[in-house]
């Protein structure tokens, strides 16, 4: 099938306003007529939620952790860009739009990725008015910083835990429609089915993660903002509870997944230190606008960086990308950083590191301006490294973190399952195959707070309020489903932890479909996931029972999945045989090692349907025209 | 290294709970204590036992989600460290380790390790925000702040609301916490208009959840992973005095 996006006609600045003048609204006296779920409450959830409440719908919150304040995107660092050309550098909603288009490597709808950068300086001023409290320069204006694939200073910040300030101010506005009534906060609830009725998405079935009980909820249209699956790779900057069940449980009710093995490798976490280790640590990439990253020129050299002199150290994002030298974007500056190390020439513990060194910045700035900037991320490191990076340039290495993947949307955040609403990280709209640094919050706030309350209203106004409930047959379906489901699981009794085939996936993934992909480690891959899928359900063991608190039954649900989810992505990612953004198949690379894209056969975004178990994925496309920009050879030089 | 755990273990709210000893073997310093934790329970689940629940979610100590009190200080020795933070290279070879969870009355043991903390949302919930509708605010540069404005206001904000503050007061106070958000409002301009009705309402609040009052004792400073400071509970009462004034 081919898939119409649904893009507005007339030109691209105003395509956004077209839409919103043609779409249909409900009748404020109706709104509270009207329920919605959302499920996830990070900064696409919670704004949109919030948002939704105070036009008059009523809105329940589903969410695993105890409190909306937990979801992840607390834990974005950086920053938020907006094309508020404050510096006077040369800004404007046009750069960013071709700014994040090119960051995505043309594989990402135009018109969508304008509207982003059209919206962007909205959410600025919104997160003021709620009192976040951006950095701000000595005559009380908004300071910015610079961020990868940019060279115009963009980035909005609150210190390093920009991503905390936003998300705090989005929980406030969420907890005042709570108070006022329109919104239902449901915690320690995770989302295990979605329920489609007459080929419209009309509830969820969740699972109180306190006392074990399944419920079934139903709604006039329901939201997931779940965020990613970059926890397929186990080791990753995502919170330990970050999954795809929400989304994998869509796609299995019809909701097309679009892009899958767009997955990004950031640039500078914190290196692996041993088995055991739970998860990796994201240095923000802001620490690229102060810090200069290199390897030894020799192989092997094990003496200490101090002992290392200037001309025997190769600043290779310098030397290989000098217009944007230490700022190339994310996918670049990682692979970069895979080959020096491939070449032996990495440092620290095996070797699986890179240097990002402050030395000159201190010297050029002083300490204070760089404990100003960074403190925060200089504490963190040590706390966790136990080095100084005041003194010694910190270790860095490229670890999952972010997925561009997501479910298919159209235009107005909609999927092919009518009635179900992707937002945030959840879907795939925007970033194609690679997204900038600090176009996340963006992204997940302008979907929230700017696109989905117009568009819902559209569906809405169609559908008549109330009409299912779950006493319709396809939610006790659904239900007993589940139920067997958590049954099974508990019933396998084995002898493997579902942490152990956590890590076993993740290790596989990383190795055969990680920074770089081949045809053979994909398909090595495509049969070693079924394998193990196998071994999984025969030798799982997992402790306790299902109708009480049991954290290790939540842990298997998710790995089940993800051995599913990991079967997809390694077939998107064989499929896409071209190199582009995040996605880097060997076997298309210039001799220098740069990805080579091929816009012919390949410029359209790959929406998976499923089929059944065990029976093949269909393959839908949606063509990618780009009428706006030219597609270049996507260039950091 | 090789530890020995006494762990507090509770099935559920009614339970009585007490203390279960065990060995943790062969750990590595550069673990951290949540994922030392993990290994005890990866071999408890192969034993066949119930592994020990307990909360976590960023791991990156963010998003406030783990608390547990460690040889009686919550999150443990290290300073502005939460647990999820901490690394088993501050722990010597043969240490004994006293786990428990963070105590007080407004939050009623869940299982084991986790607590409910719904009564700190119910703070926030009273009127710890701006009530702005999304949309129709003005342009963010319109309002100036000074730099040092914002950066106190930031020192509010840093709050994760792990709940350590609670868990350390002898009056299991909520102020730290209170006063955090009361401060970080209040210190901006788009928080001022609503500031003398919001520190009324959010204190009211905290006592209504069972939280006790402060007298104080600065444990909740000393304990917290932001180094959030006791002024802002200065502060706090600063508004408060306004606001009655004004009544
Ligand atoms: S798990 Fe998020 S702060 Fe510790």
């Amino acid at each position: 099938m081919i898939l119409d996006g649904k893009i507005p006609s007339g030109p691209l600045p105003e395509k956004w306003d077209l839409r919103r003048a043609e779409m249909k609204l409900v009748n404020p006296a109706n709104k509270r007529k009207y329920r919605i779920i959302v499920i996830g409450a990070g900064l696409a959830g919670s704004s949109a939620a919030a948002s939704l409440g105070e036009l008059g719908y009523n809105v329940d919150v589903f969410f695993f952790q105890d409190s909306p304040r937990r979801a992840h995107s607390i834990a974005a660092q950086g920053g938020i860009n907006a094309a508020k050309n404050y510096p006077n550098d040369g800004d404007s909603v046009e750069r960013l739009f071709h700014d994040t288009i090119k960051g995505g490597d043309f594989r990402s709808r135009e018109a969508n990725v304008y509207r982003l950068a059209q919206l962007s300086c909205g959410i600025i001023d919104q997160a003021v008015a709620q009192g976040v409290p951006f950095a701000r320069d000595y005559a009380g204006y908004l300071g910015t910083r610079s961020f990868g694939g940019a060279q115009v200073s963009r980035t909005f910040y609150a210190r390093g835990q920009t991503g905390q300030q936003l998300l705090l101010g989005a929980y406030g506005a969420l907890l005042r429609q709570v108070k006022l009534g329109t919104v239902n906060l449901h915690p320690r609830t995770e989302m295990l089915d979605l329920v489609v009725v007459n080929g419209e998405a009309k509830g969820v079935i969740v699972r109180d993660l306190v006392t074990g009980a399944i419920g079934s909820f139903a709604a006039d249209a329901v939201c997931l903002c779940s965020g990613g699956y970059a926890n397929v790779f186990f080791l990753t900057t995502n919170s330990i509870g970050s999954s795809v069940n929400a989304t994998w449980r869509a796609y299995k009710r019809g909701a097309f997944f679009a892009n899958p093995c767009f997955t990004q490798i950031h640039p500078t976490c914190i290196p692996v230190t041993g088995e055991h280790q739970a998860k990796l640590t994201l240095m923000s990439e802001s620490l690229r606008n102060d810090g200069r990253v290199w390897v030894p020129k020799l192989k092997g050299d094990q003496r200490s960086p101090e002992e290392i002199p200037e001309s025997e150290r190769d600043y290779f994002l310098e030397r290989r990308y000098p217009s944007y030298g230490n700022l190339a974007a994310r996918d670049v500056s990682s692979r970069a950083a895979k080959e020096v190390c491939d070449q032996g020439r990495g440092v620290g513990p095996g070797g699986r590191g890179v240097y990002l060194d402050f030395a000159d910045a201190i010297r050029r700035l002083g300490a204070d301006t760089i404990r100003e900037r960074y403190g925060n991320l200089f504490e963190m490191y040590e706390r966790i490294t136990d080095e100084n990076a005041y003194n010694r340039p910190m270790r860095i290495y490229p670890a999952p973190h972010y997925t561009m993947g997501g479910l298919w949307v159209d235009y107005n955040l909609e999927s092919n399952v009518r009635g179900l609403f992707v937002l945030g990280e959840a879907n795939f709209s925007d970033h194609g195959a690679n997204r900038l640094g600090a176009s996340a919050l963006m992204q997940g706030l302008a979907d929230g707070y700017f696109i989905l309350p117009y568009t819902i209203a559209n569906y809405l106004a169609e559908t008549k309020p109330g009409v299912i409930t779950t006493h319709f047959s396809e939610f006790i379906q659904s239900r007993e489903e589940v139920s067997a489901f958590t049954n099974k699981l508990l019933s396998v009794k084995g002898k493997r932890t579902p942490a152990e085939f956590h890590r076993e996936l993740g290790k596989l993934m990383w190795n055969n479909v990680g920074m770089t992909r081949s045809e053979a480690s994909l398909k090595e891959a495509l049969q070693k996931i079924p394998a193990l899928r196998e071994e999984f359900w025969q030798n799982v063991l997992v402790a306790g029972a299902g109708m009480k608190l049991n954290q290790e039954l939540e842990r298997a649900g998710r790995v089940a999945d993800l051995l599913e989810f990991g079967e997809l992505l390694t077939r998107d990612a064989l499929q896409r045989d071209e190199s582009c953004g995040a996605h880097f198949r060997v076997e298309h690379r210039t001799p220098d090692g740069e990805a080579v894209r091929n816009d012919k056969d390949f410029s359209y975004v790959s929406a998976w349907g499923y089929q059944g178990d065990g029976r093949e994925p269909e393959l839908h496309k949606e063509p990618l025209a780009f009428e706006n920009v030219d597609l270049a050879v996507r260039s950091y030089k | 290294m090789n530890l020995t755990l006494y762990v507090w273990r509770q099935e559920d709210r009614n339970d009585k709970g007490r203390l279960v000893q065990y060995e943790a073997r062969d750990i590595s310093r550069d673990v951290s204590f949540l994922e030392m934790l993990d290994i005890v329970n990866e071999g408890l689940v192969k034993k066949g036992d119930d592994p020990i629940s307990f909360d976590s979610d960023c791991r990156e100590g963010i998003c406030g989600m783990c608390g547990q009190v460690v040889n009686g200080v919550a999150h443990g020795p290290r300073k502005k460290t939460t647990v999820c933070q901490l690394h088993m290279r501050h722990f010597k070879d043969g240490d004994t380790l006293y786990i428990e969870p963070f105590r007080a009355r407004a939050f009623p043991v869940i299982k084991d390790l986790i607590v409910d903390r719904t009564a700190m949302e119910k703070i926030i919930e009273s009127g710890g925000y701006i009530s702005v509708h999304t949309g129709g605010v003005p342009d963010g540069n319109a309002v100036l702040i000074a730099k040092r404005d914002a950066d106190a206001a930031m020192d509010a904000a840093e709050c994760i609301g792990c709940g350590a503050c609670i868990a350390a007061c002898p009056n299991g106070s909520a102020m730290l916490f209170t006063a955090a958000k009361v401060s970080h409002l209040a210190m901006l301009p788009q928080g001022r208009i609503e500031a003398g009705s919001r520190v009324c309402v959010m204190t009211e609040e905290m006592l209504k959840q069972g939280f006790g009052n402060c007298s104080n004792h600065y444990e909740c400073e000393a304990v917290c992973p932001k180094g959030i400071k006791v002024r802002f509970i200065a502060k706090l009462y600063r508004e408060f005095i306004k606001a009655k004034g004004n009544l």
